[in-house]
């Protein structure tokens, strides 16, 4: 009944913030239901890795619809743990900004909507139920991403609103084939888990024609590169907390839906899933790592390595053998709690400088020495600099990748990311410690604060030491239970 | 049922499909974005039609659910929402700068319909010998063409009705191959529709106000080249001026 809770709460938390009991109600609610689900997300995924079957936490007649496994729990856990760091930190982050009491709740339940449409994807096993959820989350954070009411911002929206549902369509029809591919394989019932069991009697060709449809689908809305174009936009118009949730997970769940195919694709042989995801893979990390070294705006620079992640975590799907898909998800997990913290830090940097723009910001660790320290601790991290999470995952990714003797896709890969190492580290490092342009120039570029050090709010400050506390700690040590979970959901996505 | 009254089944569902594949060419071609959202009511209707005859055909009660979804939710409920979110402007619109000129945009169309045949028959034949009909083909074709009206337009209710249009399509084809897909799957997808429609027109509004155009489609400030023209405005002036 947990699993049921969990998606209840955001819900109700969105109602409750629809009464108007002032300006401290609203993000306290936020809050305090982020941090419910974090607890009973780390339950459950204690109960999952103790063993326990999907269907015994649930009540039997929910268990057609809803089924939680190592991979879900997963994925609930990254969804609420980034959801809280960033409900914090919209805190601070809100109050600088000085909303109205109505924009404010505007902004606080579309976030709790936005985190319910997320929590519902890796538990609902019905695929068509996924796609409507998948579908969910653009819907629920559109209005999120356009929150500024920039020109830019309803832009990058709207740009992201077209592009996202013109994949879910593609997306849709995918689901349909593969419906009807199960019926065509004999049938059985319409889950991830059923679909499973009746893969090795499909068409081969419906098959593929529903993962392809899928992939490109879906692939849309993770930022692959032919379809990438809306992502930066999105990624970096949004409030930082925003574009911590979207960057950090949101694309990672969405990834987990195309995950789940793996499995009935290696039931047909020669269907060559795996193909498919390194090339795609690869160009992805290509085009973003050379894309990072011509950004102007530092918040499109965490994008486009979000668009690189995507890509390292296909490839590694795509290098195929358990070592590699371990080592996938253990990006995942990285690239989630890092590039949460990047943007959180990006948006400390902008609430200090008032520019997103990287040759107007320089000598930041002066003028707000926590927003400088996380940002090129952020920087570092992302661009997987040893000893931090990030690097653990990527050194896993690569050392699989050998032992396949995939020699050339391993190559590739290692040359790209450390591309994007000093695509990332240049800019940052002139925008954290660089010397001032002109002194004369800076108090013009400075934002709502007049110059001279300027104060992060103290949630704000609490909220990056917290997300920068995984961060570190996975880069040294993995604790044996999130080694337990990650071996399962590895299971999941392997045949 | 009769082999005949099958076979009548059948041909009425194929003109239905037919029809179903002119009403998309004409949302290609149409420069009025009101005839645009006439001509997308009127191909719901032909997908509820087409519904309708294959759950006969096939003694479905799940596609009549279909067919009812169809009726109430497209014709009925989505001018209701547009015109209770977005403002009227956006049906008085016409489109006399396009991307391509109608002629070259129809060619595309009609290489975009030939392609969706080939990708489409194999596809149908590998669903089982039992089934037959132009389903498949036409509506990937209209997926097709719908992505391209995305694509070539710049007014918002042509995008609006280019996405629901390339819907449409995936779920032309999705009657005849996921006949038994769930009623509350169907219901789900239908709500889907109404949020699209729902949202989308929050955002159109904004546009407008903020921008004072509904060819929202031309916004173009957002590119890497032009970053630095971007960046160069201090956002938190705009923000002040809002």
């Amino acid at each position: 009944m947990s699993v049921l809770l969990l998606l209840l709460l955001p819900l109700a938390a969105t109602l409750l913030i629809c009464i108007p009991f002032g300006k401290r109600w609203v993000p306290a609610v936020t809050l305090l239901s982020c941090l419910a689900e974090l607890v009973l997300t780390a339950r459950l995924a204690l109960q999952v890795v103790a063993g326990h079957a999907p269907g015994e936490l649930l009540a039997a007649s929910w268990s057609k619809w809803i089924a939680v496994d190592g991979l879900s729990a997963l994925i609930l856990l990254l969804i609420a743990l980034i959801g809280t760091t960033a409900a914090l930190y919209s805190v601070g982050y809100m109050a600088v900004e000085e909303l109205t009491a109505r924009k404010l709740r505007l902004y606080h339940a579309n976030y709790n909507l936005f985190i319910f449409s997320m929590l519902a994807i890796p538990v609902l096993a019905e695929p068509t139920l996924v796609w409507i959820v998948v579908e969910l989350t653009t819907l629920c954070s559109a209005l999120l991403v356009s929150f500024d009411n920039t020109r830019e911002a309803l832009e990058a929206a709207w740009k992201y609103v077209v592009l996202s549902l013109m994949g879910a369509g593609v997306a849709l029809l995918g689901f349909m084939v593969l419906f009807a591919a199960m019926h065509a394989g004999g049938g059985g019932t319409y889950t991830w888990a059923g679909l499973v069991a009746v893969a090795p009697r499909m068409p081969p060709l419906l098959l593929q024609a529903a993962f392809l449809l899928i992939l490109i689908g879906l692939g849309t809305k993770v930022g692959l590169v032919p379809m990438h174009t809306w992502l930066p936009d999105a990624h970096s118009q949004a409030p930082s907390p925003v574009c911590a949730l979207l960057s950090g997970i949101e694309t990672s769940s969405i990834l987990y839906v195309i995950l789940r195919l793996f499995p009935l694709m290696q039931a047909v042989p020669g269907a060559h899933a795996e193909t498919w995801a390194m090339v795609l893979g690869l160009i992805s990390v290509g085009t973003a790592s050379f894309l990072l070294l011509q950004v102007k705006d530092y918040k499109r620079l965490f994008a486009f390595s979000t668009v690189e992640h995507m890509g390292i975590m296909l490839a590694a799907i795509g290098l195929g053998g358990s070592a590699a898909n371990y080592g996938a998800l253990q990006q995942m997990v990285s690239h989630s709690v890092t590039k949460s913290f990047c943007f959180l830090a990006a948006g400390a940097a902008l609430l200090a400088t008032g520019t997103r723009e990287i040759g107007a910001v320089r000598a930041l660790i002066r003028r707000s020495p926590p927003a400088g320290a996380a940002l090129i601790l952020g920087g570092l991290a992302i661009a997987g600099a040893p000893p931090m999470a990030v690097f653990l995952s990527e050194f896993a990714i690569l050392k699989a990748g050998l032992a396949r003797g995939q020699y050339l896709a391993t190559g590739l890969l290692a040359t790209f990311i450390v591309i994007a190492f000093f695509g990332v580290m240049a800019h940052l490092n002139r925008m954290v410690f660089g010397a001032p342009a002109n002194a004369t120039a800076q108090p013009a570029q400075s934002g709502p604060e007049p110059a001279g050090t300027f104060q992060l709010p103290l949630s704000c400050r609490l909220a990056l030491m917290l997300a920068a506390v995984p961060v570190l700690v996975l880069g040294v040590y993995l604790p044996r239970t999130l080694h337990d979970l990650l071996m399962l959901a590895t299971a999941a996505i392997m045949r | 049922m009769s082999a005949a009254a099958q076979q009548l089944l059948e041909n009425l569902n194929a003109l239905a499909a037919g029809l179903f594949l002119l009403t998309a060419f004409g949302i290609v071609a149409m420069r009025q974005a009101r005839a645009c959202l006439n001509l997308f009511i009127l191909q719901s209707l032909l997908l509820a039609a087409s519904a309708v005859l294959l759950g006969v055909r096939y003694d479905s009660g799940h596609l009549y659910g279909v067919a009812l979804v169809n009726l109430v939710s497209k014709p009925l409920i989505v001018p209701w929402l547009l015109r209770k979110t977005s403002p009227a402007e956006i049906y008085t619109r016409r489109e006399i700068e396009q991307v391509l000129d109608i002629p070259i945009a129809l060619l595309i169309a009609l290489a975009l319909v030939i392609a969706a045949y080939f990708v489409g028959i194999p596809l149908a034949n590998a669903v089982g010998p039992g089934f037959r009909g132009p389903n498949v083909p036409i509506g990937i074709a209209v997926l097709l063409l719908g992505a391209f009206t995305l694509t070539v337009r710049r007014e918002a209710l042509s995008l609006l009705i280019g996405l629901l249009v390339m819907e449409n399509g995936a779920f032309l084809a999705g009657i005849a191959i996921a006949r038994d897909l769930g009623m509350l799957v169907e219901l789900a997808i239908a709500t889907d529709g109404l949020v699209i429609v729902f949202i989308m027109g929050v955002l159109v509004r904004a546009v407008q106000q903020q921008i004072g155009t509904t060819a929202i489609g031309a916004l173009a400030s957002l590119k890497e080249t032009a970053a630095q023209a971007a960046a160069a405005r201090p956002s938190p002036a705009d923000r002040a001026s809002s």
